[in-house]
């Protein structure tokens, strides 16, 4: 499964001699923590900065303004969707 | 078109949902090629929200549901070597091969353990060096790096007992076959997220203009599908046949290159078969040489045998976009997600299981 939730990196590890090597990336999102491997990320974030995750790996940086907004969107989004019994209209 | 501006608005969907309603102008045919899409659009209710006009159709882009029955017998195989265990992403276990599934065969004494992350089965193999750890890599474009990127860890790291059944696989091929379809009749293509995270938005313009098909890039949130099919239908609408992107947090016009080198250092492109849609050319990937030490098929004996699909399954129709889950003489009835007969029923990304978890035609 995919998930479209960008996590925050709060932490950068590793060196060159650890299993860990090259570089492994604390993130967390909501109070959830988990360290994510950055070898496929299109660029290395920098602690503050937010990556979008898959099966253990950032697939993907954003920009910390980037990320608030959707991060910001999605939260409303949630909300919204709490309020009205999921969507206007839903059955499930 | 940007969608990200308009994902500031408090009631975003509602708009988006007028918006769809007020351009549709005839009624349309849109394939969400990705499992996860499939899920998101059952999970949030969002196909009861959509005007009648628009017809949904489920595409091939559920890894474990294409992931043919003579694969999965492959990896019952790995299971029940003596001091080997397979370790799997957990959707997996359940899928029928021509037999039985790996849960099965885990019930009669096979050792299988289930994974979030391929680099989990390298710590299994680290850790126990007595037990030999086979990893079934299937999965699409965002699941290959990781693969690829696990493979480098343990080359760099002199493991031995780590092996893979590569049974990986890429979206554009499929597409193409698909769209090449007389049969079947799709407007447009609300393309992988994830998937379009790597590749890039440029992966889809061949198929675009090559089959004059419209194709829009989504991300998995309600907001983000819903901008997605208002994007295809401005498309419809206008004749359009161009590649949109409403993800843009996520994706860019070449995708990530660096998850693309990370596949080409490891594998190259191979002939595959799909579960229902037959074997496509260039569609899969094999271990390039350098890497062929990983290969389990070879390392550990074990063959791949043509193996028929379960009886009645009409999966490869589903997969395909010919027939809906209820047309199919088992949905709900012998196939159940307690009791699966196809792949399809099986996987948290299967159409017939999203349809019979959410959806009143359920029986």
């Amino acid at each position: 499964m995919c998930l479209a939730i960008p996590m925050q990196v709060i932490e950068l590890k590793g060196n060159a001699d650890d299993f860990l090597d090259p570089l492994v990336a604390l993130v967390n999102a909501d109070g959830i923590q988990k360290e994510i491997r950055l070898e496929m990320a299109d660029r290395i974030p920098q602690v503050g900065e937010y990556v979008i995750i898959h099966a253990g790996f950032a697939i993907h940086t954003l920009t910390e303004e980037e990320a608030l907004i959707n991060l910001d969107l999605m939260r409303q989004m949630a909300e919204g969707l709490e309020k009205e019994g999921r969507l206007p209209g839903g059955d499930s | 078109m940007k969608c990200a501006d308009e994902f500031r608005s408090r009631d975003i969907t509602g708009p988006l949902l007028t918006e769809i309603s007020n351009r549709l102008d005839r009624p349309v045919r849109i394939m969400e090629v990705c499992g996860t899409h499939t899920m998101s659009i059952f999970r949030h209710g969002i196909r009861s929200l959509l005007p009648e006009d628009i017809t949904l159709l489920s595409g091939p882009g559920c890894p474990v549901c294409v992931t043919p029955a003579s694969h999965i017998d492959a990896f019952i195989r790995a299971a029940e070597l003596p001091r080997t265990a397979v370790a799997t992403f957990g959707d997996l276990i359940r899928v029928p091969g021509s037999k039985g599934s790996l849960a099965s065969a885990r019930t009669k004494g096979a050792q299988v353990e289930v994974v979030y992350s391929p680099m989990d089965a390298l710590q299994m193999a680290m850790k126990d060096k007595d037990t030999t750890i086979v990893f079934p890599a299937i999965g699409f474009e965002t699941t290959i790096p990781t693969i690829a990127a696990t493979l480098l860890q343990a080359d760099r790291q002199g493991v031995d007992n780590f092996f893979i059944i590569s049974a990986g696989k890429t979206m554009p091929q499929p597409l193409d076959m698909l769209m090449s379809d007389p049969h079947l009749e799709v407007d447009g293509l609300l393309c992988p997220g994830h998937v379009s995270a790597i590749i890039g938005v440029n992966a889809y313009r061949r198929l675009a203009q090559t089959h004059q098909i419209s194709c829009t890039v989504a991300g998995f949130e309600p907001a983000d599908i819903l901008a997605g099919l208002v994007s295809l239908i401005q498309q419809i609408n206008s004749g359009k046949a161009e590649v949109d992107n409403c993800y843009t947090r996520a994706v860019t016009a070449e995708g990530n290159l660096r998850a693309q080198q990370l596949i080409d250092e490891v594998f190259k492109p191979t002939d595959s078969e799909w579960r229902g849609l037959g074997t496509i050319m260039d569609s899969g990937l094999e271990l390039r040489e350098k890497y062929s030490r990983f290969d389990a098929l070879s390392q550990l004996g074990i063959p791949i045998e043509a193996a028929n699909e379960p009886k009645g399954c009409k999966c490869g129709d589903i997969l395909k976009g010919h027939m809906l889950p209820p047309q199919c003489p088992l949905y709900g009835t012998r196939c159940t997600p307690l009791s699966p007969v196809g792949p399809c029923m099986v996987s948290g990304e299967g159409t017939c299981a999203a349809y019979h978890r959410y959806s009143d035609q359920g029986k």
